[in-house]
């Protein structure tokens, strides 16, 4: 049995290696000049703004996702998530808008102690007990809403929307304030480090007397948050609470960008950087294509690409497995 | 009597390892060969090399006569060398019947599977061992011993042409009860009957006499002996399995251990009372005292990693208490255990031990996190303080506090993890095999550090595959075999033949 | 024999013997049989309270409705046994459909056949990038689902333009036709679960499915071909899929560009709901379709409630989903602790 660990080490090659790690970023840069140089109306504010108000509800995802990640798991329902959220909000808008954006977030953290809860304590596999939110969380925003789109009037939401500060939409600074905050939990915190540590060799920190289930149950948790913040923001944006359409297909957006971002989906690692960077890089692809006349179905080819070719450059650090 | 598979100077080499060196072994027909080594002697590699798993760096295989040559597990197994491994490599969820003729299931003439035929075939054949079993059930619903039979007879039976010239059985009772052993054997003479070589590897001496006809001692990669068991005297066959020669037995030994240590009379550290857990441990008692390094003694699968691991509360426990400096422990919690100053350096130091991503401050500091944060943030004055201490105490040879673990030498981490421990403030450590795989200077280190917490009060539990190592290092010995205590060594009575003897005692 | 040693092998006794079994019985039933009993007391139920449940016509209308997820279901169940996850298939049967409805101006028969091959290749793509790329199935067939979507899209002037088939095509009669008073594609859904319950319980192909689900590293080392096998499954879930999404088109005479989103996550549903682990290794295809019909006829069902909200359709069946696999998670515990 110990001649087994002394196996050949499979060691990344050097390019590889800076790939993995800076890729994402370098793609921006290329991207970045390119469109600066070729792309017509592209260097505008206009358009600067409107590229992070379209990323900023899926950003906001992908940091709980990147969490949930790095524990080795993945969350599936932050879509159904946001409808829930999105849903209850225009219920207790009467109440004032803390006490209803207050009441979505707890909604979200809900979730996310259910999923945490399946995961944790139950012991079934995170996809699978995500699933099972995000088929019957959108129902039940359905139900909450009436099955309704509700237009919403509450002036001090619709100011969150569509609101600046400093040039930059309010929507874009809530966040540039998450991504700080969860780089600032992921590097700073006794959470955050023991979060890194379970997604990196659960037994280990088994052995290490780390709160393993606590740990991932409060993974979950901040995953369902800030899923149900980005609800928030995407109903404020909208001016309307559509539990129907609102968080669709957002589960797959964030994990690509947490893929693409260079966080490793074996756990052990979030790069909270590079997850922003990930959905930055999404977007502007899929912004420079169309900007060509280059239609959504190009732009889905070639994220499904990116991503093939984001697993396979980790692949080899996940030890070739 | 015929050679069926012989190996000749066969070598392997890893990465900076000899994992093999000039290894010759021969298997006959009808024959029951013993291969022995404790950790590290090769036996796996060994029987990768002869199985196809692993291409041998040097030597030849031949096989019934002609030079081989096994590109695949597959070759192997076709050419009738089948082999059994310690855990049962079948699928559980699969019946008794499947699991034999999986990938050669029986067919009709529609080419369906004939289950008809295929039950009356599995029945036929573990009749044939004497294995009265349902073959429809489960695999999983059987005892161990049953799913041991049943992995056993499908290595034999590997298919209506090709029969098995040659059964590896590789630890096939370390999960069986007594009785079913006796089945076992049973099968095990059918198939010597038959004219079929078997290789069985074992660390249970009794067996090995028992059942095997010659036997081959690996050490460190290398052929130490093989000739006729009943020739070898058991006293001779441990202490060539731990490298030892009888005549030097008594001589100084070269680790850093001081064996000047005077155990006061201080009430126990650490009383750990009838451990038992099913298949594992039985009764295991342990006492320390404070600035007492006890050793456990025992060969490889003697019970040992799980007498620690109970003790930390890595491993659930049946029944049985232990007591902290006075207190009983919560058991099954390894938070519990830590909290009550009870910590356990892991055996497996790859997998249960260091986050090689993380650097070597994370890697300190990580159970020691909730007293280094305050409102949950950590204190990075205090990290780094703590953690330049110990890599200057431990003399942990990083290039900074931020290199990841995994880059440095296996001494190195291993430092790395017993400052994770000493971080907790500990009173009892427990320390599984600390020097293996790290070179002679940093086991050195190691040693000699281990010695100095003793003597500044801590209790100390040592398990080491390395013999003098536990004679020298330990001031009592608690010896193992099977999950029990079958010796109890203290002051003077701490010497290698009288661990050496103990050792080799024949069963009940 | 020491005393202590003779109580333990007392203790075994009864670990090994009747009382393990009775619970291995039990647990077994649940697993395999309880989408087939849950089905039978909802049909029960509902046909007792709803007069207009138990008719006909509405069995007619639940059986078309399970076939196309049917079709689907049934490659997961596959895929699923073997330990991996298709997430692809909602993008492919849409594709399918599309494709179909694409083909046919150039005769039925494209109609037919280039669904399968588009579907089938992407397929492939999958296996071949999970069985010999060992990539994570999960991460693969999520990027298919993107590229799929994309390839839909790109075939269909972005989603804008919805092809019809003419009506009297034959492959069209395929899909709206009946034959015994149940449609084509039910009686297509039938036979191709009968080929199912085939292969996997009575070839080779079938147990080595459940051999690399139950234990890759076992079903490897007894020379198992484990990855021809795997890639075969991803393979046969893409046709499958794309089937019967040009069933589904036919039935519906046009290829709707917006179905198929979320399908995956109910043929996922539906498997582990009909007894399937999602660990693989066990599971059957006619629990897979109690499991499709459980979450059609809620559907009816919650439809026949005039006064209950549609949208309670997927909170049952999420809550159904979650409920199932924290019993099988619970059982194998239960089963693990009694084995230790």
């Amino acid at each position: 049995m110990a001649e087994a660990t002394v196996a050949p080490p499979r060691r990344t090659t050097g390019t590889r290696a800076w790939l993995r790690d800076n890729g994402v970023y370098a793609a921006i840069v290329v991207l970045l000049v390119y469109d600066l140089a070729f792309t017509e109306n592209f260097a505008t504010l206009a358009n600067l703004d409107t590229q992070l108000v379209q990323v900023a509800p899926i950003l906001i995802v992908a940091l709980g996702m990147a969490l949930v990640i790095g524990t080795e798991g993945v969350d599936l329902s932050v879509g159904s998530v946001m409808a829930i959220a999105a849903a209850i909000l225009p219920l207790y808008l009467g109440y004032g808008i803390a006490a209803a954006i207050g009441l979505a977030l707890v909604a979200g953290a809900l979730c996310g102690l259910l999923n945490g809860t399946l995961v944790a304590v139950v012991g079934i596999q995170p996809i699978v007990a995500t699933l099972a939110l995000l088929v019957g969380g959108r129902g039940l925003a359905l139900v909450f809403a009436n099955g309704q789109l509700k237009d919403i009037r509450n002036a001090d939401l619709l100011r969150l929307g569509s609101g600046t500060l400093l040039g930059l939409p309010l929507v874009v600074w809530i966040a540039a304030a998450l991504a700080v905050l969860v780089w600032l939990l992921v590097r700073y915190t006794t959470f955050g480090r023991q979060l890194v540590a379970v997604g990196g060799n659960r037994s280990a920190s088994m052995l290490a007397g780390l709160p393993v289930r606590r740990v991932l149950m409060l993974t979950y948790v901040a995953s369902g948050v800030l899923a149900a913040i980005a609800g928030v923001v995407a109903t404020a944006r909208l001016t309307a609470s559509d539990p129907s359409a609102i968080g669709s297909l957002y589960e797959l957006a964030a994990i690509t960008a947490v893929v693409v971002g260079g966080t490793p989906l074996s756990g052990g690692r979030v790069r909270v950087l590079g997850t922003v960077a990930g959905a930055l890089l999404m977007q502007l692809i899929t912004a420079t294509l169309i900007k060509h006349d280059l239609p959504d179905s190009t732009a889905q080819i070639v994220q499904a690409a990116i991503i093939v070719v984001a697993v396979y450059l980790q692949r080899t650090k996940a030890g070739g497995r | 009597m015929e050679a069926v598979l012989t190996a000749t100077a066969i070598g392997k080499r890893f990465p900076g390892v000899v994992a093999l060196s000039d290894v010759d072994i021969e298997l006959l027909a009808g024959e029951v060969h013993a291969l022995v080594g404790e950790n590290g002697a090769g036996k796996s590699t060994l029987i990768k090399v002869l199985t196809g798993v692993y291409a041998p760096d040097g030597g030849t295989l031949t096989y019934r006569d002609r030079a081989v040559h096994f590109g695949r597990p597959q070759d192997a197994q076709a050419a009738g060398i089948s082999t059994v491994y310690q855990e049962v490599n079948l699928v559980p969820l699969q019946s008794v019947a499947s699991n034999l003729f999986l990938g050669r299931e029986p067919r009709t003439r529609f080419g369906l599977v004939d289950f008809r035929e295929m039950h009356r075939r599995a029945r036929e054949l573990l009749g044939s061992y004497g294995i009265d079993v349902e073959v429809t059930r489960p695999l999983r619903t059987l005892g161990m011993g049953v799913q041991q039979m049943v992995a056993v007879a499908r290595a034999a039976d590997t298919g209506a042409d090709t029969k098995a010239r040659v059964v590896i059985l590789d630890e096939p009772t370390s999960s069986l009860e007594p009785r079913e052993v006796g089945t076992l054997f049973g099968i095990v003479e059918r198939l010597k009957a038959d004219g079929v070589a078997v290789l069985y590897v074992s660390h249970r001496l009794d067996e090995l006499y028992r059942i095997c006809d010659r036997v081959t001692v690996l050490r460190d990669g290398r052929l130490v002996h093989n000739g006729p068991m009943a020739e070898l005297p058991r006293l001779r066959l441990v202490a060539m399995m731990l490298g030892r020669d009888l005549e030097e037995v008594r001589r100084d030994g070269a680790t850093r251990f001081d064996g000047e240590r005077t155990a006061a009379d201080a009430p126990p550290v650490l009383d750990a009372i009838g451990l038992t857990a099913k298949h594992r441990l039985d009764g295991v008692d342990v006492t320390v005292r404070p600035g007492e390094i006890v050793g456990l003694g025992g060969l490889l699968g003697a019970g040992r990693s799980e007498t620690a691991m109970a003790i930390a509360g890595a491993l659930p426990l049946d029944s049985g208490m232990v007591m902290v400096a006075g207190k009983r422990l919560r058991t099954g919690s390894v938070g519990a255990a830590m909290r009550a100053g009870v910590v356990l350096l892991p055996e497996d130091r790859k997998a249960d031990g260091i986050l090689p991503e993380l650097s070597v401050r994370e890697n300190i500091v990580l159970a020691a996190l909730p007293r280094l944060s305050a409102a949950g943030v950590v204190s990075r004055r205090r990290q780094d303080a703590i953690v330049a201490t110990f890599m200057r105490r431990l003399r942990i040879k990083a290039a900074s506090p931020d290199q990841r673990v995994g880059e440095l030498s296996g001494g190195n981490q291993q430092k790395v993890l017993l400052a994770r421990l000493l971080c907790t403030r500990p009173k009892v450590l427990l320390l599984d095999e600390p020097t293996r795989g790290i070179d002679v200077g940093a086991k050195a280190e190691v040693q000699a550090l281990v010695d100095e917490l003793a003597a500044e009060g801590l209790g100390v539990v040592l398990i080491s595959s390395e013999f003098d190592e536990v004679v020298e290092g330990s001031d009592a010995i608690v010896v193992l075999r099977e999950g029990r205590v079958v010796a109890n060594l203290a002051g003077a009575e701490v010497t290698e033949p009288a661990l050496l003897a103990a050792l080799a005692e024949e069963g009940e | 024999m020491t005393a202590t040693e003779q109580a333990h092998t007392l203790e075994d006794a009864a670990a090994h013997g009747a009382g393990t079994t009775r619970a291995e019985w039990l647990a077994a039933l649940v697993q395999r049989r309880g989408s087939i009993v849950v089905l039978a007391l909802v049909v029960l139920v509902a046909s007792f309270s709803f007069d207009s449940f138990a008719t006909v016509g509405n069995a007619q209308n639940v059986a078309i409705q399970s076939s196309f997820l049917a079709i689907v279901a049934l490659g997961m169940t596959f895929v699923i046994i073997s330990g991996g996850i298709d997430l692809s298939v909602g993008s492919v049967y849409a594709l399918g459909g599309v494709l179909a409805a694409w083909g046919i101006q150039y005769g039925s028969l494209v109609g037919l056949l280039l669904p399968l091959v588009v579907c089938g290749a992407i397929g492939l793509l999958n296996g071949a990038l999970v069985a010999y790329g060992r990539l994570a199935p999960f991460i693969v067939t999520l990027a298919t689902l993107l590229g799929a979507r994309g390839l839909l899209l790109a075939i269909t002037d972005e989603g804008s333009t919805t092809r019809l088939m003419p009506r009297d095509d034959w492959l069209t009669e395929v899909g709206q036709g009946t034959f015994l008073g149940l449609g084509i594609p039910v009686w297509i859904t039938v036979v191709l679960f009968a080929i199912g319950v085939l292969v996997l319980q009575r070839t080779r192909f079938g147990h080595a499915t459940f051999a690399i689900g139950g234990s890759r590293e076992a079903a490897t080392l007894m020379g198992l071909p484990v990855a021809r096998n795997t890639m075969l499954l991803y393979v046969a879930s893409g046709l499958l899929a794309g089937l019967a999404g040009a069933l589904a088109a036919a039935y519906s005479a046009s290829g709707v560009t917006i179905v198929g989103e979320g399908l995956e996550l109910e043929a996922i549903a539906a498997v582990v709901i009909g007894g399937t682990l999602l660990t693989g290794g066990a599971g059957t295809v006619g629990g897979t379709l109690a499991g499709v019909l459980l979450l059609r006829v809620i559907q009816n069902v919650i439809n026949q409630i005039g006064t209950l909200s549609s949208h309670y359709q997927s909170v049952v069946s999420g809550a159904f989903l979650a409920l199932v696999v924290a019993v099988q998670a619970y059982l194998s515990r239960a089963y693990l602790r009694g084995r230790r």
